[in-house]
C-alpha cells in the first residue's frame, strides 16, 4: 500500500480517470466538469436575465456532488494520502522556472510565487489568477467543454469536434507557455 | 442515495487529480515544455481505455445501473466555436495551471488562492453566456 502515499505514476492516474468516466456513464451521466461553472451562474440568478442560464439547475445536482467530492478528494489526498507533496518535475523545467523567478519549482505542489496567500497581495499575481480563471471559464463554455468533456469524454467517444477543441487547448497552452509566460512571470 | 454515489465518484476523481499531480501548475507547465511523458501518459492511457470502454458499451448495448441504455450525446458539429473557445481555454489553462476539475481539488487541498481562479472562471462563464449570440460559433 506504500505506493498510495507517493505521487501516482501516469499508469495509475490515467486508468483511474477512465474508471471515473466509466462510473459516471454506468450511473447514467456524462463526464464534464466545466458544466458546473454554468450551473453556479444559474444558482446565482443568471437565468433571470439570460436564456443561456435559464435551466433547471437541480438536474445538474449530481454534477455539483461530483465537484463537492473533488473538493473532499483533494483534502483527503493532501491530508492523509501524501507524505511529501513536492512535485518532482524535470530538472530542465526546474532550472527554466528558476530563471523566471519561480524559486519553489521542485519543492512545492503549486508555485508559492503564484498561490501563497502572501503572493495574492501583489496586483500582478492577482491579475494572473483572475485572467487565467476568466479565460478557462469563458473558453470552456465557448468550446462547449474542458479537459474532461473534450479531451477525455469527447475524444473517447471519437468526436471529431473534440479533437478541434483539444488542438485549440494545446495551441493556446503552447502560446501562453512559450511566448507569453516568460514576459508575465 | 444517488447523490451519495456521485459524491463518492467525485472523491475518487479528486484523489486521482491530486495524487497524479494533474492538479499541479508545475505539471501543466512541464507538459507544455514537452519535458515529461507524465501528463501525456495520464491523458493518453485514460483515452485508450475510454475509447475501448465506449466501443464495448455501444456494441453490447450495456445498460446503466438504473436499467436505461447508456447514451452519450454527439457534440454539435461546428469548427469555429471549438477552435476559438479551445485556444482561449488553453491560454487560461497554461496561465492558471488549473482546469475546471482540479480547481475544486486544489480548494480542498487548502490552496485558498484558487478561489480567485474559481470566481473568475464562473465570471468568464457568465460573460460568455451574455455575449454568446454575438460570437462566431
Amino acid at each position: 500500500m506504500e505506493w498510495i502515499f507517493k505521487p501516482w505514476p501516469w499508469f495509475i492516474g490515467g486508468p483511474m480517470i477512465a474508471l471515473v468516466l466509466f462510473l459516471l456513464l454506468y450511473f447514467g451521466k456524462n463526464f464534464g466538469m466545466s458544466s458546473n461553472l454554468r450551473t453556479l451562474c444559474t444558482i446565482c440568478g443568471a437565468g433571470k436575465s439570460s436564456e443561456f442560464f435559464n435551466f433547471d439547475w437541480k438536474k445538474q445536482q449530481w454534477n455539483l456532488m461530483v465537484s463537492l467530492g473533488a473538493i473532499l478528494g483533494g483534502g483527503i489526498a493532501s491530508q492523509w494520502l501524501s507524505l511529501d507533496s513536492s512535485v518532482l518535475i524535470h530538472p530542465d523545467t526546474i532550472a527554466k522556472l528558476q530563471e523566471l523567478n519561480i524559486e519553489s519549482a521542485g519543492t512545492a505542489y503549486l508555485p508559492d510565487e503564484l498561490f501563497s496567500l502572501e503572493a495574492l497581495l501583489q496586483p500582478k499575481v492577482l491579475l494572473i489568477l483572475a485572467i487565467g480563471g476568466f479565460l478557462v471559464g469563458f473558453g470552456a463554455r465557448y468550446a462547449g467543454g474542458c479537459t474532461s468533456g473534450h479531451a477525455i469524454s469527447g475524444l473517447s467517444n471519437l468526436q471529431l469536434v473534440s479533437l478541434y477543441a483539444v488542438i485549440g487547448f494545446f495551441a493556446g497552452g503552447l502560446l501562453m507557455n512559450h511566448f507569453l509566460l516568460p514576459y508575465i512571470l | 442515495m444517488r447523490q451519495l454515489i456521485f459524491l463518492f465518484i467525485g472523491i475518487l476523481f479528486g484523489i486521482t487529480m491530486y495524487k497524479s499531480e494533474a492538479a499541479s501548475w508545475f505539471r501543466i507547465y512541464e507538459m507544455f515544455q514537452f519535458k515529461s511523458f507524465h501528463m501525456y501518459g495520464i491523458i493518453g492511457s485514460a483515452l485508450v481505455l475510454g475509447v475501448l470502454m465506449i466501443q464495448l458499451i455501444k456494441r453490447n448495448k450495456i445498460k446503466s445501473a438504473f436499467g436505461e441504455t447508456i447514451s452519450i450525446p454527439d457534440k454539435e458539429k461546428s469548427f469555429y466555436r471549438y477552435a476559438y473557445g479551445g485556444i482561449l481555454f488553453g491560454l487560461g489553462w497554461a496561465l492558471a495551471g488549473a482546469c475546471p476539475g482540479p480547481m475544486f481539488t486544489l480548494l480542498g487541498a487548502g490552496f485558498y488562492s484558487i478561489l480567485v481562479v474559481i470566481f473568475f472562471a464562473v465570471l468568464g462563464t457568465w460573460v460568455y453566456g451574455r455575449i454568446a449570440s454575438k460570437l462566431p460559433h
